[in-house]
């Protein structure tokens, strides 16, 4: 699923310029399961910017809708008479939603509420962790399961690379808790980022590959890997003509 | 209009589970021990039942502070409700902090059934940190009563005016 994060209040606040009446738009899917997002979140975020904009003494009126799919026009359509009474929407999906959004209702002005972060999957309660990055050429079938493209921290197609120690990468990441980095004091006494350990993708690999016989598929030297399909050829597009409806005659 | 110090009655929220927290409620009362009337009760089936919108909702309504009293840690009626609740207590707080109102208005109490005395010390805690902080800035006036007058005092038990969540609803 697509997984995100709220943006700070600070940085909505400072996007809703003279709005006084703000609908939060709510997506229940994705972002719903990953609770960022949902009919809860919007709720508590629209509370939120109530109760802000009073204590700065321009109040506003800011109410909540959540639809199934922003990013459906069908499920948009469904909410035209809220988002008609509304200056401005924060929408709480992920930027494909947004941009639904903003296509559906051209004449409003649409903010994101949420940073759209990665495709991942639930790891434990409250921890998401990023499992693919749609490179549109999937080799897991190789890799038994476990992407290089998206947990590699280099991406190697042939790995595992010099990095990789007792099965962590040398590359570190950085720790953050509710999308804010943590701060530890360094060496010098200078505050720096706290980081914490990265799986080695391809030592998964290996011992995936290991545990089912078949490290085979992993002996011969991979051909460099086929980007085009992935973003170096620009947005892309895919056109399914069995499901097209031809214009009747 | 603000007003701060002496010069106004605080209007508090109190989220109770229906098991340890209430019951200690009831147990102040059984044993008329006094506290500030201050506190409105409002029960839930378990704090793992709290919810920062009920927080924020009743802020919007005119409290001026708000605290959950959950069971002891270890001790909840459903397992880990009360760690629950004290998790979102601690996101709250900083939510508070970002809209302006302030994590000081929200805290967590953990009590089990047999303990009266600690309820209404948990009360008269809240109710002497909200007279230190002053009224909400989302209410435009509170009821003016005298220095001697704030704080009124009342038993516990049955005459909390406690409503429960489902009310709310």
């Amino acid at each position: 699923m697509i997984v995100a994060e709220q943006k700070p209040l600070e940085e909505i606040k400072g996007v809703l310029g003279d709005a006084e009446n703000v609908l939060v738009a709510g997506c229940g899917t994705c972002v719903t399961v990953c609770l960022a997002g949902g009919e809860k979140e919007a709720q508590l975020m629209a509370s939120a910017l109530r109760i802000a904009s009073r204590v700065d003494g321009t109040p506003i009126e800011a109410t909540d809708v959540t639809v199934q799919r922003q990013c459906e026009w069908e499920y948009l359509e469904m909410i035209e008479a809220e988002v008609e009474k509304a200056d401005l929407i924060v929408s709480l999906a992920c930027g494909i939603g947004v941009q639904t959004f903003a296509r559906h209702f051209p004449d409003k002005w649409v903010v994101p509420g949420l940073n759209t972060t990665f495709l991942g999957q639930p790891e434990e309660q409250g921890i998401w962790t990023e499992q693919c990055q749609a490179c549109g050429n999937c080799m897991l079938a190789m890799t038994g399961g476990i992407c290089p493209v998206a947990r590699c921290s280099k991406q190697v197609q042939n790995g595992p690379c010099g990095g990789s120690e007792h099965g962590l990468c040398e590359v570190k990441r950085i720790r953050r808790v509710d999308g804010v980095p943590v701060m530890v004091k360094g060496r010098g006494g200078r505050m720096m980022p706290a980081t914490e350990d990265v799986e080695c993708a391809w030592h998964l690999i290996h011992d995936r590959l290991k545990e089912h016989n078949r490290l085979d598929l992993i002996t011969g030297v991979q051909e460099p890997k086929d980007w085009t399909t992935s973003r170096d050829g620009g947005p892309r597009r895919i056109v399914r003509e069995d499901l097209i409806l031809m214009d009747e005659e | 209009m603000q007003r701060t110090g002496e010069c106004f009655e605080p209007q508090l929220t109190a989220f109770t589970c229906s098991y340890c927290a209430y019951m200690s409620g009831d147990t102040a009362g059984a044993m008329r021990i006094q506290y500030p009337a201050t506190t409105k009760v409002i029960k839930l089936p378990c704090t793992g039942k709290t919810d920062a919108r009920y927080i924020m909702s009743a802020f919007e309504d005119g409290a001026d502070g708000v605290y959950i009293i959950a069971c002891p840690i270890g001790n909840c009626h459903h397992v880990r409700g009360n760690e629950r609740a004290r998790a979102r207590v601690v996101h709250t707080k900083k939510l508070l902090d970002q809209v302006g109102l302030g994590g000081e208005r929200l805290d967590i109490f953990f009590l089990s059934a047999g303990m009266g005395e600690s309820f209404a010390q948990a009360a008269k805690e809240m109710n002497d940190r909200i007279m230190r902080l002053g009224p909400s800035p989302l209410r435009m006036g509170g009821k003016e009563v005298g220095a001697g007058e704030a704080g009124e005092q009342k038993n516990g038990g049955d005459e909390t005016g406690e409503q429960s969540v489902e009310a709310t609803q």
